[in-house]
Parts: C-alpha cells; sequence; structure tokens
C-alpha cells in the first residue's frame, strides 16, 4: 500500500534542482506581453480626471486601458459583484488599480504604470472598525446573532464575571510566489490561463464572464502555487481578467506578476477582528454562559467576508462546552484593502476569542489555565460512545462526538512535561526581576467542511493506459501542501502498483470542470475520495475481465506490488491494462465524491456544517524581557490529529509550517496603515514573518495515533489549517509572562509586538 | 547596452544587455534560467540566492554588467551527474512544500556549510539558524531545513 508511507512531496526532484515550474517559469511564447496595473493614491473619493498620455508615451508601452476603456466593466468578486475590475469613479482603497498597461516587457510596464495623472474629489475614509461602526458601513443588513440559551442570565446568575475587549491583527500572506497569471488567445475566441490560483474553475468563470463568452471557451490550469494560504483563493482573479482582456485586445500573449510591494499594497489580507466578550463562570472556571460581540474588518468588497466572518462564529467555542451562549457578529465595510481567506478563515479568531475569555477566568481565579480549559472541554467521544456521557452540543446545535482532546491534553501534558515545567517557571520567575517566563498549554478543535454546504464536492479523471501507466487528474490544486503526492498515494494504493506508475498533471478545467477551491482544509478529504472512486471504478472493469478470461470470480482477483493475482494466476498491471484493452474495456473512468451528513442553516445558525471535527493541541513556553518587551519560544510541544494520515512526513510538515505561521500572526506580524489609509508594512523589511532563527529552540512535534471515526479517505483527517490555530499557545505564553509582572490581567492584544507587551507590562505594573 | 561574458554553470555566455539588468533577471529571462526565483525584489527573501564566484549572492539586487568574467552557479547547475548532497538532504529531510524558498535555501546553505569548513568552523544548529537568517520560508516552519542542512553539512 502506498497510503501511510512517509513519500517526499511528489516534485521534490524538481524543486531541488529549480525545475519546478512556476507560472512566471512557463516558456511564453514570443511577443507576449507584460502587464501592471497603475493604483489610486487615495482611500476613498472620486475619481475626476486621469491623464495616461504619458503613460501611452513610454516606450515599449503598446496599450493602455483606464476605467471608460472598458465597458462593461469587468467584476473580479467571488461573490457579490462589487469588485469593478478598475476603481473610478468611485475609489474605495488605497492601491485599488486604476488603469492598466500592457508593455513588451514587465519593467517597462510597472515604470509605466507609476505616470498616470490622477486628479481625485477626496473624501474621509473609513479605516477602522470604530470609524465603520460609527457610520453603520458593513455587509449584511445587521450583526448576525446566534444563541444557544439565555446566556444573559446565565452570567447574571454567575458567581464570578469576567469583561473585555480584544483586538485581534490581520496577517498578510507572504507567499513566496506572488500572484501570477498568463493568458494565451486560442483560435476562435477560446483563452487558456496559466494562473497561480487555488480555485481554477472560479478563474475560468470570471475570465469567461469578463470576455462575454461561455465557460466551455476558456481553460485554465494550475500546475503548482509558491505558496497560498487562502490568498489565491480569489486574489488572482483581477490578473487573470486582466491577461485576457489584453490578450484578446492585443492578440498576443499576456503576462502579469505582481511585485512584492503590489501584491501586498493590492491583495486582501486575513481580516482583522475586535472581540468583546462577557464570561460568567462558577468557583472551579466553569463557564455558564459566554457573550460574544465579534466585528470583522472586511475591507471596500465583501469578497469571501460572509463566510469567514461565519466561521469565526463557528468557532467562538472552541474545545469547550458553553452551556449558553450568544454570539453576535458585525461584517464591517471599510475603505481598506478587501480582507479575504487566509488559513483558518475566520476559525483562529474566533478561537482566540475563546482562549482569551480562559485565560482570563484562570487569572480571575488564581488557577492554572490549563486546569480551567479541561474543566470546560466536551465530553470525551470515548465516554459518549461507552454511554457513559451524552455528547455536549456546540452553540449552533452540533452534537460533538468525536472529541479527542482529554486523551490527547494528557498525554502532550505528560510528554511535554507540563507540570514540572509550570513549577520550573514560578521558581524562575519569583527570582527573576527582568526576565520572565511564559508557559501555555491550548487546544484546538477545527470544523472541517465547507459551510456553504454544495461545495463540498469533487471529481477525478483517471486513465489507464495500455503499457499500464496511469493519468491521475482532479480538482484540487497544489501548493505546497502535498496534496498531489496523498491523492497519488491513494491512487496507486487502489491499483496495486508503484507510485511511479501514476503520472500526476496540473490541476485543467478542461479535464474536472466545476470545481471547489482548495480550501477549508478540504483538498485530500475530497479530491481523495473522487480519485479513490474513479480507480475502484477501472480496477473493477479489469477484474470483471480478467475473472471472466480466467473462469473465476472478480473477488479473486487482487491487485497488489504491480502484479494482479486472478486466481492462481499471476500478470504484471501492463498485461492486465493491456488484455482489458485487447478486450474492448474503457480503462478510462470520472470519479466523484460529496461529503454526507451535512445540514446547515447559516441564517439561523442552526444544524451539522462540519463533517468532523480536527483536534491538536501545543505547549509553548516563552521568555521575555520585561525591560524592552524582546521574547522567544524557548519550547514547543505538539501533539497533533490527523487521523490515520495518508503521509505522516507531509502532515508534520504541515504542522509544523502551520504552528509558525500562527505564532507569527499573534506576535511579529504587523499591519500599519497612517491615517491615509496608506499601508505602511507593504515588504518584509517593514513587515516582520517568522525568520529561521525565530522558530522555538525545542520543537517537539508528534502526530495523535488513532483514526477518523468519519467514513474520510483512509480514515485520515484534514490537515491543512488546523495547525496554524496551535500558535495561540504562543501568545497565551507571553500573556503568562506578563501576568507574572503584576496582580492586573494583562489584556494583551495581538500581534503581541514588543511595544504591545510593554504596554501590557506597565498596566500591570500600575 | 554593454557586452558581458561570463561563465554560468561552467559554460561561457556573452550577452548585451542594457546595463540595469539586473542578474535574477539576466538568468531568468535571458538564459532562460527559471530555478532561481525572485520572491521580493528587494533582497531579503533569498529566493534569489545564486553563486557568484563561489559565494552567495542576492541575485534580485547584483548588476549583471558588475559580473563580467565572473564564475555564476544557479541552482540548475549545482549537482553534477548525482545530486549535490544538499539537494539530496532537502528532499530526504523533507525541507520543502511550495518549494518557492528552496533553490535559494539550497544554494545558502551550500555556502554556510562551504565557508564553515573552509574556516575550520563547526556549524552548528544554532549557527545555521542564524545564518540562514536572509532566506524566508513560508511553509515549513524551517525546522526540516535546518535539518536538511545538518544532514547535508556531514557528508560534504
Ligand atoms: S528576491 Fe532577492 S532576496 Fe528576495
Ligand atoms: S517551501 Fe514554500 S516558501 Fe519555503
Amino acid at each position: 500500500m502506498s497510503v501511510a508511507r512517509s513519500l517526499p512531496h511528489d516534485a521534490a526532484a524538481l524543486h531541488v534542482t529549480g525545475t519546478a515550474r512556476y507560472v512566471d517559469d512557463i516558456p511564453a511564447p514570443a511577443g507576449c506581453l507584460h502587464l501592471a496595473f497603475g493604483l489610486s493614491n487615495i482611500a476613498h473619493g472620486t475619481l475626476t480626471a486621469l491623464d495616461l498620455s504619458a503613460v501611452r508615451a513610454t516606450p515599449g508601452v503598446v496599450a493602455v486601458f483606464g476605467p471608460d476603456d472598458l465597458s462593461p466593466m469587468p467584476d473580479c468578486s467571488p461573490s457579490a459583484h462589487d469588485e469593478p475590475l478598475l476603481g473610478g469613479p468611485a475609489i474605495s482603497y488605497l492601491g485599488q488599480p486604476i488603469f492598466l498597461v500592457v508593455a513588451d516587457s514587465h519593467l517597462a510596464a510597472r515604470k509605466a504604470a507609476r505616470l498616470g495623472q490622477a486628479s481625485y474629489d477626496e473624501k474621509p475614509a473609513l479605516l477602522t472598525i470604530d470609524a465603520a461602526l460609527a457610520a453603520n458601513s458593513r455587509f449584511e443588513d445587521g450583526p448576525r446573532i446566534w444563541e444557544k440559551g439565555d446566556a444573559a442570565s446565565a452570567i447574571a446568575a454567575a458567581p464570578h464575571v469576567v469583561e473585555g475587549v480584544m483586538e485581534i491583527g490581520g496577517q498578510e500572506h507572504f507567499y513566496l510566489e506572488g500572484q501570477a497569471a498568463l493568458a494565451l488567445p486560442q483560435e476562435g475566441g477560446d483563452m487558456v490561463v496559466q494562473s497561480s490560483t487555488q480555485h481554477p474553475t472560479e478563474i475560468q468563470h470570471k475570465v469567461a464572464d469578463a470576455l462575454g463568452v461561455p465557460m466551455h471557451a476558456v481553460r485554465v490550469e494550475t500546475r503548482r502555487m509558491g505558496g497560498g494560504f487562502g490568498g489565491k483563493e480569489s486574489q488572482g482573479n483581477a490578473l487573470a481578467i486582466a491577461c485576457a482582456l489584453a490578450a484578446r485586445a492585443t492578440g498576443r500573449p499576456c503576462k502579469m506578476r505582481y511585485d512584492r510591494d503590489d501584491d501586498m499594497v493590492i491583495t486582501g489580507k486575513r481580516h482583522d477582528f475586535s472581540i468583546a466578550y462577557r464570561a460568567g463562570f462558577d468557583d472551579e472556571g466553569r463557564v455558564a454562559g459566554v457573550e460574544f460581540v465579534q466585528y470583522a474588518r472586511c475591507g471596500w468588497a465583501q469578497d469571501l467576508s460572509l463566510p469567514v466572518a461565519d466561521r469565526a462564529m463557528l468557532h467562538a467555542d472552541n474545545a469547550y462546552e458553553l452551556p449558553t451562549a450568544r454570539i453576535e457578529s458585525h461584517r464591517l465595510k471599510t475603505h481598506t484593502q478587501s480582507a479575504t481567506a487566509f488559513r483558518g478563515f475566520g476559525g483562529p479568531q474566533g478561537m482566540v476569542g475563546i482562549e482569551r475569555v480562559m485565560d482570563h477566568i484562570a487569572h480571575h481565579l488564581g488557577q492554572d489555565p490549563l486546569a480551567v480549559r479541561r474543566r470546560n472541554f466536551y465530553a470525551s467521544g470515548g465516554d459518549i460512545s461507552a454511554k457513559k456521557k451524552a455528547a455536549g452540543t456546540t452553540p449552533y446545535g452540533m452534537a460533538v462526538e468525536d472529541f479527542e482532546l482529554h486523551e490527547m491534553v494528557a498525554a502532550l501534558e505528560g510528554s511535554s512535561d507540563y507540570a514540572a515545567r509550570r513549577a520550573a517557571v514560578a521558581d524562575w520567575n519569583a527570582a527573576n526581576p527582568v526576565l520572565k517566563k511564559g508557559l501555555a498549554l491550548t487546544p484546538v478543535k477545527f470544523g472541517i467542511s465547507f459551510t456553504l454546504t454544495h461545495l463540498n464536492q469533487a471529481g477525478a479523471l483517471v486513465h489507464v493506459y495500455q503499457d499500464g501507466s496511469i493519468h491521475l487528474n482532479h480538482g484540487g490544486t497544489e501548493m505546497g501542501q502535498g496534496l498531489f503526492q496523498k491523492v497519488a498515494q491513494v491512487a496507486a494504493s487502489s491499483f496495486g502498483v508503484p507510485m511511479a506508475a501514476v503520472k500526476i498533471t496540473a490541476t485543467d478545467t478542461g479535464k474536472v470542470p466545476n470545481t471547489s477551491a482548495t480550501a477549508a482544509s478540504s483538498g485530500s478529504d475530497l479530491n481523495g475520495m473522487a480519485v479513490k472512486v474513479a480507480c475502484d471504478t477501472i480496477r473493477d472493469r479489469i477484474a470483471a475481465h480478467l475473472a471472466e478470461t480466467h473462469q473465476t470470480v472478480p473477488r479473486r482477483v487482487h491487485f497488489a506490488d504491480g502484479r494482479v493475482f486472478v486466481g492462481d494466476a499471476d500478470l504484471s498491471f501492463a498485461e492486465a491494462a493491456r488484455s482489458a484493452y485487447e478486450a474492448r474495456i474503457s480503462l478510462s473512468a470520472t470519479g466523484f465524491y460529496k461529503t454526507p451528513k451535512l445540514d446547515w442553516d447559516r441564517i439561523a445558525g442552526r444544524g451539522r456544517p462540519f463533517f468532523y471535527f480536527a483536534y491538536g493541541a501545543a505547549v509553548t513556553e516563552v521568555v521575555l524581557d520585561t525591560l524592552t518587551g524582546e521574547n522567544r519560544m524557548l519550547r514547543c510541544d505538539i501533539l497533533h490529529d490527523a487521523g490515520a494520515s495518508l503521509n505522516p512526513a507531509l502532515d508534520i510538515g504541515q504542522v509544523e509550517g502551520g504552528f509558525v505561521q500562527g505564532a507569527g500572526w499573534l506576535t511579529t506580524e504587523e499591519l500599519v496603515w497612517d491615517d491615509s489609509g496608506r499601508l505602511r508594512t507593504h515588504a518584509p523589511s517593514t513587515y516582520k514573518i517568522p525568520a529561521c532563527s525565530d522558530r522555538p529552540a525545542v520543537f517537539n512535534v508528534a502526530l495523535w495515533d488513532g483514526e477518523n471515526s468519519e467514513e474520510t479517505i483512509y480514515r485520515s483527517k484534514a490537515v491543512g489549517e488546523p495547525p496554524l490555530i496551535l500558535g495561540i499557545s504562543a501568545l497565551m505564553a507571553l500573556s503568562d509572562a506578563v501576568a507574572a509582572c503584576g496582580a492586573p490581567y494583562p489584556a494583551l492584544d495581538a500581534p503581541a509586538t514588543p511595544e504591545r507587551l510593554l504596554a501590557a507590562i506597565d498596566r500591570v505594573r500600575a | 547596452m554593454t557586452n558581458i561574458t561570463l561563465t554560468v554553470n561552467g559554460k561561457s555566455v556573452s550577452r548585451d544587455i542594457p546595463d540595469e539588468t539586473l542578474l535574477s533577471e539576466f538568468l531568468r529571462e535571458h538564459l532562460r534560467l527559471t530555478g532561481t526565483h525572485v520572491g521580493c525584489d528587494t533582497s531579503q527573501c533569498g529566493a534569489c540566492v545564486v553563486h557568484v564566484d563561489g559565494k552567495a549572492a542576492k541575485s534580485c539586487t547584483t548588476l549583471a554588467v558588475a559580473l563580467d568574467g565572473a564564475q555564476v552557479t544557479t541552482i540548475e547547475g549545482l549537482a553534477n551527474g548525482d545530486l549535490h548532497p544538499m539537494q539530496e538532504a532537502f528532499t530526504e529531510h523533507h525541507g520543502l512544500q511550495c518549494g518557492f524558498c528552496t533553490p535559494g535555501m539550497i544554494m545558502a546553505s551550500v555556502d554556510i556549510v562551504n565557508r564553515y569548513k573552509a574556516e575550520g568552523r563547526t556549524l552548528t544548529e544554532k549557527a545555521i539558524r542564524h545564518e540562514l537568517e536572509g532566506n524566508i520560508c513560508r511553509c515549513t516552519g524551517y525546522h526540516n531545513i535546518v535539518k536538511a542542512v545538518e544532514s547535508a553539512a556531514a557528508k560534504m
């Protein structure tokens, strides 16, 4: 079996030799043109005049399109048709594209894009959550509210209450490969687009709309991305549309890639949130009721903000059974980049909210936060199936039946030596006035499935050639997560052939149609199943044929080790394929899968939005210099649940990378806009992504030995997003270190930069 | 326009290029050696690292005309028939995910190991972390990258 093996990434051999091709590496045909956007210089107002004569006069420029040159103006939105390709007359954020330059080189296009002369009638811009609230500027009519029981009464009746507000910053994706697209005009007005996208079908759909042609006239191909993290779910639409329009207008291939600064200034990021909370609890820290008000800064266009904000609400409980809860969510419209999908999709923000509540409760009672967290956990899945306990329900009414965190946290507590280290940290802090240490264990329970239920489907196309080699295609995209390798392992297992027999091919809307974005961690769950269905169909046809020729029954035909065993006979897989071909048996099949059991009403906030939950827990220890706010992660221990992993090495890679990315989000990665709405942190010089020396000095990562209780592909679990949320342990460890400086609760906001840490230290010392 | 002649991956190449041509652009556009990636254009991410006369250099901020007569090695030229031990180690230790940082990481790491060997210094885990500060990886969390460099260093 090829599954459950730690094979390297499918393209590792290409990556280490520099021969893996990203969009900008694909040899473009002669005469390829290059595109760049000219950007607005104000955040809000009206474009009153746009003089592009200097742009047009620049040597190398072939064509220039302003807002008046495109009619109708193409739309780039994945949801609400509210994202014109070019802004104007209305300007909605600083950095919004307002004209498009087509030139014979990338550099010429970029230089010319700086020469547009725009005049504006500038209006006051809404840049912050508070400003948007005051102006009642929002998506949807009013807040979305979900309730479980009567939280207000439960809090009023509780012996203790804590309340507060927490700011949680956004996050730049910083996929190392910037956004890129290449459009190749075809005969009869057709278009082929190479795009660095998590969502080829969406690119196909938006390009077809922009060109005014049916989707069948556009084919989109994506072999790989140099990172995506959600930032390539919708943010590539503008580039693909621009390239396709320019390709049609000029009849020549057109390519566009954003330079890093443009990428950061133009594209959306993780939603920043402000979360107000009030919780009532008993002397042991057991929660009686919680109220959350979540404010999400969505930026100028709707994009994916509604499902992102929904997912924040859906994770407001994280691992804790809340007897009563009220969750209110405001989706605020501001004159900033349109916030978009980012690994976790709002879930992490919702979970930071409840982890903050747990931390605050423990501080209020003077108890160990881990003990408080545990007392509030959902009932263990083991106890539920043994009928010892009833399943708890989430605030949206879904029974939590597969809860594993009691067992996982106990294991991690032991392997990380939590109790002894808790005592050692206390001793250290008593003895050291300047350097303070902090320790925190935080759990993760993350819901797996798209909350827009119809997206939970996938298709695959598999061919077996007469020489026994296999062509594999499915709707998922590869962004480094190892999806292609995992799915190829599934295919190789179905046919019992070595991995080398399976050719992994680029995602192609001409092979598998109507795909969902590779998002919501669902890539291997959905595509692995679809591929298995396709492979099993072909395998069963071969088996039926061989059973007939060998006068036996199909169940006596076995596929293993590159051979096919038929009763007592034994032939190579290639011989079997050849025999089936000659008997006129079809060796090509599609596969289709849709996730079962889902039933969700997002307006009411009731039902079962998720097929299952993925779990994990992390313990992080930090040391904080209380004079400067500088800090280090000393050690991190993680136990993560990937079910029966399809490829443990790839999954551990996701966990390590996810944790570091999550810790970066909550500690060093700070986005700063100035008062005019200009993003001031638009390069790695000012925006601090974790570097090699920032990862914890001791970093122990293990996978939980278990299998998915639901019937997923080989009982594995999704692993893309959940580990990012383990990074909360770094924030809570810093909070713990600050708490060692004085009696009041630190109330630490995120990202916990040295400045914020110093402010918090001042607060607790005051 | 200036004519430059230099050796790239062991082969002599001669081209007339605009004076402002960056080495990264020269390699990618003029020679079609696209294994050298550009992640930031501003000398901060390390995706574009190549060797110039045996030392690591960020090609996104190196002018090609300044390299007349130089020896340049890119990721495509690192393997000498067999994979270089660093390339093998990155594969074996899963030191890559999306792979975009990989060519720069490998070229920088080879330079680090060579330098430490030449100076007779031991390359500790801590030193590797410190030396790789100028190479950003957004995917892996660096753990496997450091493991790969340690393992390759033992074989180089
Ligand atoms: S592209 Fe040269 S350092 Fe980033
Ligand atoms: S593997 Fe993606 S940036 Fe390093």
